[in-house]
C-alpha cells in the first residue's frame, strides 16, 4: 500500500507495528525459556523469564498510549482503522502470553528437582508447537497475510489435541505414583497455560485477517476437539 | 413510485453492497446514466445512482470530482450555466425531472438546497422564511404562515433562539443561525429532498455539531444528500456514501462498509489520505 500524504501517519503506523512485533518477539522467547528451564531444571533461567515480563507490560502501555493518540490526532480510516484496531487487540493477547509464560516459570522454580525428566520433558515438547503458533501468526501480521493467519487458526486444533494427551499422561504419572501428585499438579496448569496461549494465538490470527481482509473469522467454524478437562 | 416508509426503511438497513444498493426497490430519487459536460469538457461520466429516501447520502471525493455538479443536477441548477449539458435521466416520482414539461421551480420547491455559505436574504427572520411559501401560495391566511414560519424554525432547531426577534434582519445573526435559517427556509416549502453542498465548511465545530445533529433529525423526514469535504462528517452523518473521482462513481455503499471496509482501491486511498 502507498505511503499517506502525511508521511508521519505511515511512520506512526509503522512504528506501531515494529512494536508489537518487538514484543512478540520477547513473548515468544519467554515461552520457549519458559519451557526450557522446567525441561532442564534450570531455576537461574526461570528467574530472567520473570524478570522479563516487566518489559512486556511497558511495551503493552507504551503500544496502547500510541494508538490512543494516533485515533485522537489522525481518526484513521479503512485499512488504517482496521490496523490501529487490530493493534490494540493483538498488544493485549501478547500481554496475557507473557503472563501465562511468566506463570509456567514461576512454576518451574517451585518444582521439586527430584521430578524425573520424562515427566518435565512432556512441557518441553508441547511448547514447540505452541511458540511456532506464535512465530507463524507474527509472521502473518508482519506481512498482513490473511491466508497465514487463517492456517495458525485452524492449526488450534493440533494443540488443543496435545493438550489431551500431555493431560493423560501427567495423570498417568500421579496414578501410578501418588509422590508426584505436587509436580504434576503444576505440570497441569504450565500445560495449560499452553494450550491458552494456543488460543491467543488463534485471537491474534482472527486479528490479522480482519485487518487483512474487513472480514471476520468466526469461531464456531474453526475445527476443535473437545478439551478433555471440559 | 408506490412506496411506504417501512419498507423503504427495512431496505436501507439491509443492503450492504453497491449490488444490493443498485437492487434497492425504493429509492427516492433513481438517477440513470447521467452525463454532464461544460462546454468541450465533460464533467460527469455515466452516473447510475439511487439515492433511497428517509436517509442522508454522502457525496465525497477530491476537489473537482464532480460532486456538486452531480448534486445540482438533481433540482436542474446546472440549467442556470448556460454551456453546461446534462443527459440521462432523474426519476423522482415517476417523473424524468430533465423532461422538459418539468417546472424548474416548482421543481425547486421540491428539491430544497443549502449551500457552503449561508445566503439569508437580506430581509427580516420571518421573510427569509415566509419568502417561500408565499410565492408558491402555501398559506392561505396570516395564521397559517405564521404557523409555517414557526414550525420551519423548530424543525431545524433555530426557534427557541429567533422567537422574540423574528423581525431582526436574518444576517444579523451567526454563521451557524444563518445556516441553520437557510435550512428552515429549505423546509419550509415543504421540499421531498435537500440538498446541502459543504452546509459546515464554513462554520466552527460547535454550530457544525448542531448542524449535524440537525441533518439526523430532518432525516427521519426527508431524503438528504450532502456534499462534503470532511469525510468524518460523511461518516458521522449518513448512512450511504458514494465516493466520486474524476467524474465517475467510483463506489457506492453503507456508510459503515465505505469507512471500515471499502471494496474499490481508489476509494481507500482517497479516505485514508493517500491521494497521490
Amino acid at each position: 500500500m502507498s505511503d499517506h500524504i502525511v508521511s508521519a501517519f505511515t511512520d506512526e503506523l509503522d512504528k506501531l507495528a515494529a512494536d508489537i512485533l518487538r514484543m512478540g518477539g520477547i513473548v515468544e522467547t519467554m515461552i520457549l525459556d519458559a519451557c526450557s528451564a522446567v525441561n532442564k531444571n534450570d531455576v537461574e533461567l526461570a528467574r530472567e523469564v520473570v524478570a522479563r515480563d516487566p518489559q512486556v507490560d511497558k511495551l503493552e502501555a507504551d503500544v496502547e498510549r500510541q494508538i490512543v493518540s494516533l485515533i485522537a490526532r489522525r481518526q484513521p480510516m479503512a485499512h488504517d482503522l482496521r490496523a490501529v484496531f487490530s493493534a490494540l487487540k493483538v498488544v493485549g493477547e501478547l500481554e496475557r502470553v507473557g503472563d501465562l509464560s511468566k506463570n509456567i516459570a514461576k512454576r518451574a522454580q517451585r518444582l521439586d528437582e527430584n521430578v524425573g525428566p520424562s515427566m518435565r520433558k512432556g512441557i518441553y515438547r508441547m511448547a514447540s508447537p505452541v511458540s511456532r503458533q506464535l512465530n507463524m501468526v507474527l509472521d502473518a501480521y508482519a506481512t498482513g497475510n490473511a491466508s497465514a493467519a487463517k492456517a495458525v487458526w485452524e492449526g488450534d486444533d493440533d494443540i488443543d489435541q496435545h493438550y489431551n494427551s500431555l493431560f493423560r499422561e501427567m495423570l498417568t504419572y500421579m496414578i501410578e505414583d501418588p509422590r508426584t501428585i505436587g509436580a504434576g499438579a503444576h505440570m497441569l496448569f504450565m500445560a495449560k497455560n499452553l494450550e491458552r496461549i494456543g488460543d491467543h494465538c488463534t485471537n491474534i490470527a482472527e486479528f490479522v485477517y480482519f485487518q487483512a481482509t474487513g472480514e471476520y473469522l468466526l469461531s464456531t467454524d474453526r475445527p476443535k476437539t473437545p478439551q478433555i478437562d471440559g | 413510485m408506490e412506496t411506504t416508509i417501512t419498507e423503504s426503511r427495512e431496505t436501507l438497513t439491509a443492503g450492504t453492497s453497491m449490488d444490493e444498493t443498485q437492487g434497492l426497490t425504493y429509492p427516492r430519487i433513481e438517477c440513470k446514466n447521467i452525463n454532464v459536460s461544460y462546454g468541450d469538457k465533460q464533467a460527469i461520466f455515466d452516473i447510475s445512482l439511487p439515492i433511497p429516501d428517509r436517509s442522508v447520502t454522502a457525496l465525497i471525493g477530491p476537489s473537482g470530482c464532480g460532486k456538486s455538479t452531480f448534486l445540482r443536477c438533481l433540482n436542474r441548477m446546472n440549467d442556470t450555466i448556460e454551456s453546461c449539458k446534462v443527459t440521462g435521466e432523474i426519476i423522482m416520482d415517476g417523473e424524468n425531472i430533465n423532461d422538459p414539461d418539468i417546472d424548474p421551480v416548482l421543481l425547486r420547491s421540491r428539491v430544497g438546497m443549502v449551500f457552503q455559505k449561508p445566503n439569508p436574504f437580506p430581509k427580516s427572520i420571518f421573510d427569509n422564511i415566509a419568502y417561500g411559501p408565499r410565492i408558491h401560495g402555501l398559506a392561505e391566511t396570516r395564521e397559517d404562515l405564521d404557523e409555517m414560519v414557526e414550525k420551519s424554525l423548530r424543525r431545524a432547531g433555530l426557534w427557541e433562539e429567533v422567537k422574540d426577534r423574528l423581525s431582526s434582519p436574518g444576517n444579523s445573526l451567526s454563521g451557524g443561525q444563518q445556516q441553520r435559517l437557510c435550512i428552515a427556509r429549505a423546509i419550509a416549502v415543504r421540499p421531498e429532498v435537500i440538498l446541502m453542498d459543504e452546509p459546515c465548511s464554513a462554520l466552527d465545530p460547535v454550530a457544525t455539531a448542531r448542524i449535524e445533529e440537525l441533518i439526523d433529525e430532518l432525516r427521519k423526514r426527508y431524503c438528504i444528500v450532502i456534499v462534503t469535504h470532511s469525510m468524518q462528517q460523511a461518516a458521522r452523518v449518513s448512512q450511504r456514501t458514494a465516493f466520486f473521482h474524476l467524474g465517475e462513481l467510483v463506489e457506492m455503499g453503507e456508510t459503515d462498509q465505505i469507512f471500515t471496509n471499502p471494496r474499490e482501491r481508489r476509494t481507500e486511498d482517497y479516505i485514508t489520505g493517500r491521494f497521490g
